[in-house]
């Protein structure tokens, strides 16, 4: 199995990686570049934990081979973290206590972020359509429906 | 209003989470997180089959595989012993860390295989040929009860024994005598399943050798300074060349009590001289790792037309899996609280902790005592329905107070039962009769 390298743009960084065939983004991300935000919740597609936009499309970065995101924008947690202080949705994800153990949250916000992207105003049934792929085992999911709803709210009165 | 008057700062109030920013940000270090730059990965080898006796184990074909740098079976580990339940007092310890001769379910731990990578590790497992003599293999308590079943333990039965007795048990009282006095008699049989506590974060844990000659682990457990005694008890090492580290746990719910995956990667890492890592796969977490106990419990009451309940029998049965972990200690637990909040004069309880050929059972929030309280709940909406009364009216009248006995000869001190319906009934709008509404914890009304 010959290695390549891979050229994509991490938060808004040029970054190339040499990866041997069907190495996943998630461990490029996690074991290669320590971008650790993003979390493995089950490796196998079916938990969301390590959910990462893909030009803006929420993708399970578990299951995503590197190399066909090549020459792709990908934004991680990290990369939607301002210098100072908090996106609006993880000030939300504070403030509704929609954390509990913390793990689900990376996956969570960022499955948030391209619905609020694409839909500043979600209905309660969006908000749930929108996160019925992301496992969340402390809060009952109640909090960051609230969460969501109350960053679109912050989001779209600027 | 109850004599209780709260003057709480804290309880009713939000309060802003200390670790919400690092949750929120991705910067909270969870056990995954950590890596080192010579780490190696631990990968088990694992029984495919529910009982069986252990022929011989052939590596040779593992041994090839690129990146393999060893393996570890039972003569490796100074005391192959799990020792969980003498810390707490409970014995006797029965679980090896690694399989001897036998196997007592499927996924039991047979060899670790130490490699360069996880998939390196994962390849290696594979090319292990196992020979095993597959055994007859139970699945149901009661089965496992029966004179023919398959005998699990070295001391000759498949239930755990207290104090020379077969179960644990309680006594209150005469309960044929209540059978005999009482108006009618309501019967039921409750079970519930096991469940995987399934948390986001899978176990894991990074042994990693230290220059002073100490190691350094890296865990989610849930008990920390449990998991080090264990794991020096298990290497026959000092507890001071144990340095753990915990930190923020990805979901625990009980899942993450056991003394699993510490021991096994610190002997690795002492055995290599290098950071070990052993994370659980997802497979492994739900199939592998303890999950709750599922319970069979059978309820007889004997009950008068006014709704108090003069006698319980209950005879519960536990499913413990392969082994103890902490099972026996759930049915003690168990065994205290079947009867209920419930002022009863008259109850037997025989709790069983049963062995079987399942996956290991263990904590799990409330301990033997969230299967108790399905069923004790349900039975009290039963004996309502039987003898026509209001569900809520039933509970009053039978809720212990302050200065009653419960089974197993303990005074009631912290009695809040009537006060938490009457709160409950006024938050749900649900109106309750006055009579209801002036009974407290502290007197019992005249009947």
């Amino acid at each position: 199995m010959t290695s390549r390298i891979v050229a994509f743009n991490l938060n808004g960084r040029d970054v190339e990686v040499i990866v041997k065939p069907l190495t996943t983004l998630q461990a490029v991300l996690r074991e290669q570049l320590h971008y650790t935000a993003t979390k493995a919740g089950c490796r196998q597609g079916g938990c969301g934990t390590c959910t990462v936009l893909v030009d803006g499309e929420p993708m399970l970065s578990c299951i995503l081979p590197v190399e066909d995101i090549a020459g792709r924008r990908v934004v991680t947690l990290e990369g939607i973290t301002p210098a100072e202080g908090l996106h609006p949705i993880q000030q939300a994800f504070f403030d509704h206590y929609a954390i509990q153990c913390g793990y689900c949250s990376p996956g969570m916000i960022m499955v948030i972020k391209a619905l609020l992207d694409r839909n500043p105003n979600p209905t309660r049934e969006e908000v749930m359509d929108a996160i019925a792929g992301n496992v969340c085992r402390c809060t009952g999911y109640e909090p960051i429906i609230q969460a969501a709803q109350a960053a679109g709210r912050q989001l779209s009165a600027r | 209003m109850s004599p209780i008057e709260p003057k709480h700062h804290i309880v009713g109030q939000s309060v802003p989470r200390r670790d919400g920013i690092g949750h929120v940000t991705g910067q909270t270090v969870y056990v995954d997180d950590i890596s080192f730059p010579d780490m190696l990965h631990l990968k088990m080898v694992r029984s495919p089959i529910h009982h069986g006796r252990i022929r011989s184990i052939d590596f040779s074909e593992a041994e090839k595989v690129p990146g393999f740098v060893r393996v570890l079976t039972h003569a490796d580990v100074p005391k192959n012993i799990y020792t969980i339940l003498c810390l707490i007092g409970v014995g006797p310890d029965e679980e090896p860390v690694l399989a001897v001769d036998k196997v007592l379910y499927k996924g039991e731990p047979i060899a670790a295989i130490v490699a360069e990578t996880e998939a390196a590790a994962t390849e290696a497992v594979s090319r292990v040929r196992l020979d095993l003599e597959e055994l007859p293999a139970v699945f149901d308590v009661e089965e496992a009860l029966k004179p023919d079943a398959p005998v699990l333990k070295h001391w000759g039965t498949n239930y755990f024994v207290y104090e020379g007795h077969h179960c644990r048990r309680v006594r209150l009282g005469d309960v044929e005598k209540g059978f005999a006095e009482a108006d009618v008699i309501v019967e039921e049989v409750y079970n519930t399943s096991p469940i995987e506590h399934a948390p986001t974060e899978t176990t894991a844990c990074v042994a990693k050798p230290e220059p002073n000659g100490r190691y350094t682990v890296y865990t989610n457990t849930q008990a920390l300074f449990f998991t080090l005694d264990n794991t020096a008890l298990i290497l026959q090492i000092p507890f001071n060349k144990l340095h753990f580290v915990g930190g923020t746990v990805g979901g625990g719910f009980g899942g993450k009590v056991d003394v699993i995956t510490e021991p096994i990667a610190t002997l690795a890492a002492m055995k290599t001289g290098r950071p070990v890592k052993y994370r659980y796969t997802r497979e492994e977490e739900m199939r592998v790792s303890s999950t709750r106990s599922a319970w069979r419990m059978y309820f007889k009451d004997g009950v008068m037309k006014d709704g108090r309940i003069i006698a319980r029998k209950v005879i519960s049965y536990a499913d413990s899996g392969a082994y103890n972990r902490h099972t026996p200690y759930a049915v003690t637990k168990h065994a205290a609280n079947v009867a209920g909040p419930y002022a009863i004069p008259n109850v037997y309880i025989d709790a069983y902790c049963v062995y079987t050929n399942r996956q290991p059972a263990s904590a799990m929030r409330g301990f033997g005592v969230t299967p108790a309280s399905f069923a004790i709940e349900c039975q009290m909406d039963k004996i309502a329905q039987t003898i026509g009364m209001d569900p809520w009216e039933i509970r009053f009248i039978n809720a212990y107070r302050n200065g009653d006995i419960k089974p197993h000869q303990k005074v009631v001190e912290d009695a809040t039962l009537i006060e938490v319906m009457q709160a409950a009934a006024r938050l749900v709008g649900h109106p309750l009769p006055e009579r209801l509404m002036q009974m407290n914890s502290w007197d019992r009304e005249k009947a």
